[in-house]
């Protein structure tokens, strides 16, 4: 991301303050995974959430290294969005302690492609111009992510159709 | 004089403990945790102004992954112990954290009385309607007919119905949240502490071990068509015929709390205490 002259308080610092925040919650939310499936002795997705955690973090990192934030900005409410939760934010359900490294590239994959088509909407609105071109520029990093993560997902084994099958399931209890 | 220092607001994660969940991966709880840890942040609050209370089951597993003080108490008794903390520390902000077997089944008695005294404490129950933590029995909200190997064909009784109950026993804040909505349930759950008296957030928190299905409730969940009410005899018709899927505050009550201030205890505990001691003469 190109760094930015500074900019005027307002729609264009509110815009980068969400995308920040929209970045922090993918961060926490994979790094949860991570810890999750770790408990659950699933090391091979836990590293991979962990990785994933790590990258996000990075975005987050480049977009306070672009506003030239010293600190964390005022965020908005975390529980501002128009959606249940960030764009880029996985859903709490979506894991299961059998899952494989694909499940949690097509976890991924999902995410990336809601950010993906939220930049899209504020680059195609009618949000100020220097919103617009930050957006714009986002939803090509986005988009980056989204063939990054397809191919990712070319090199992995997919599972086999009865991959959550359990020979000693949780829920027998005779 | 220099101006008091003030404490910098704190972040949901500084609510955390170190410790780890070991809930099944996708629980509803995980969520409900963040929810909470929100919550706190939202509202300002200070981990050691805070105090945690639970009893036994999955959900009561939730004091420890806070950075608050918590008390991981015997099963269904959490209510009775955050009364009696909250009463002798007013000061303290009291969550309770239960599920639907440790708060209706074997705390349902102090679920009762706890709305009752309506003290001022806000009780969280993740409900999803089944005992997880033993391997799957049928709890009080199972539904009739839900056939497992351990209750074939089902155990064919009418399920409990919380909000109703909390309602009829004097509840002063009901609403119901749904954990796939982490952001909604810390909302719920900030009105919730802010409302004063007892104040009863029912969480939708789908156990995806022993009840798979439940992770269908996300097309099921949505906001709550009406605003809350604060007159008991309309929350009562809206909360008998809805589906168990309406999503928000649904009762807001105006009864003050109990308190210090309306406890008209006439004696000093201390005074009280040296009443039953034994003098020499009569040892």
């Amino acid at each position: 991301m190109t760094k930015k002259p500074p900019q005027p308080e307002g729609a264009y610092a509110d815009f980068m303050a969400r995308a920040y925040a929209m970045e922090l919650e993918a961060v926490e939310r994979y790094a949860q995974f991570a810890d999750q499936l770790e408990g659950h002795n699933n090391r091979e997705v836990a590293e991979l959430f962990r990785k994933l955690s790590e990258v996000e973090a990075l975005h987050a990192k480049r977009i306070l290294g672009a506003m030239g934030w010293p600190s964390l900005p005022a965020l908005p409410v975390a529980y501002a969005w128009d959606t249940v939760e960030a764009p880029e934010t996985a859903p709490f359900d979506s894991l299961h302690y059998l899952m494989q490294p694909y499940h949690a590239l097509q976890i991924a994959l999902q995410c990336e492609v809601r950010a993906l088509r939220y930049f899209e909407d504020i680059a195609d609105g009618k949000a100020p111009r220097a919103v617009r071109e930050a957006a714009a520029e986002m939803a090509g990093e986005e988009r980056e992510h989204v063939k990054l993560i397809r191919d990712w997902m070319k090199k992995v084994p997919k599972p086999p159709a009865d991959w959550d099958r359990d020979p000693d399931p949780p829920r027998t209890s005779e | 004089m220099n101006a008091p220092l003030q404490a910098a607001p704190l972040t949901a994660k500084e609510f955390k403990s170190a410790t780890k969940p070991v809930w099944c991966p996708g629980c509803g709880d995980y969520s409900v945790l963040a929810a909470i840890t929100k919550a706190l942040a939202a509202l300002g609050l200070r981990p050691e102004n805070v105090a945690v209370v639970s009893g036994i089951g999955c959900s009561s597993r939730i004091p420890a992954y806070t950075s608050c003080y918590g008390f991981h108490g015997v099963h269904g008794r959490s209510l009775a112990a955050a009364t009696g903390l909250k009463v002798a520390r007013p000061e303290l902000t009291v969550l309770v954290a239960s599920g639907d077997g440790d708060g209706y089944s074997i705390g349902g008695n102090h679920f009762l009385h706890a709305c009752r005294r309506n003290v001022d404490l806000t009780y969280i129950v993740m409900d999803n309607h089944v005992y997880g933590m033993t391997k799957g029995q049928p709890s009080p909200t199972t539904e009739p007919d839900w056939s497992s190997k351990l209750s074939p064909g089902g155990t064919g009784l009418r399920e409990f119905h919380p909000l109703v109950i909390a309602l009829a026993s004097g509840a002063n804040f009901i609403a119901r949240a749904f954990s796939g909505d982490p952001n909604g349930t810390a909302a719920l759950i900030e009105q919730a502490v802010r409302h004063p008296g007892f104040s009863f957030v029912e969480v939708l928190s789908p156990c995806v071990t022993f009840r798979p299905e439940q992770r269908a409730w996300k097309e099921r969940a949505r906001a709550a068509p009406v605003g809350p009410t604060d007159d008991p005899a309309r929350a009562a018709r809206r909360l008998m015929t809805d589906d168990g899927f309406n999503i928000g505050v649904l009762f807001e009550g105006k009864r003050p709390p109990y308190g210090v201030a309306t406890a008209h205890a006439k004696t000093a505990p201390a005074a009280l205490a040296a009443s039953f001691e034994l003098g020499e003469d009569r040892a």
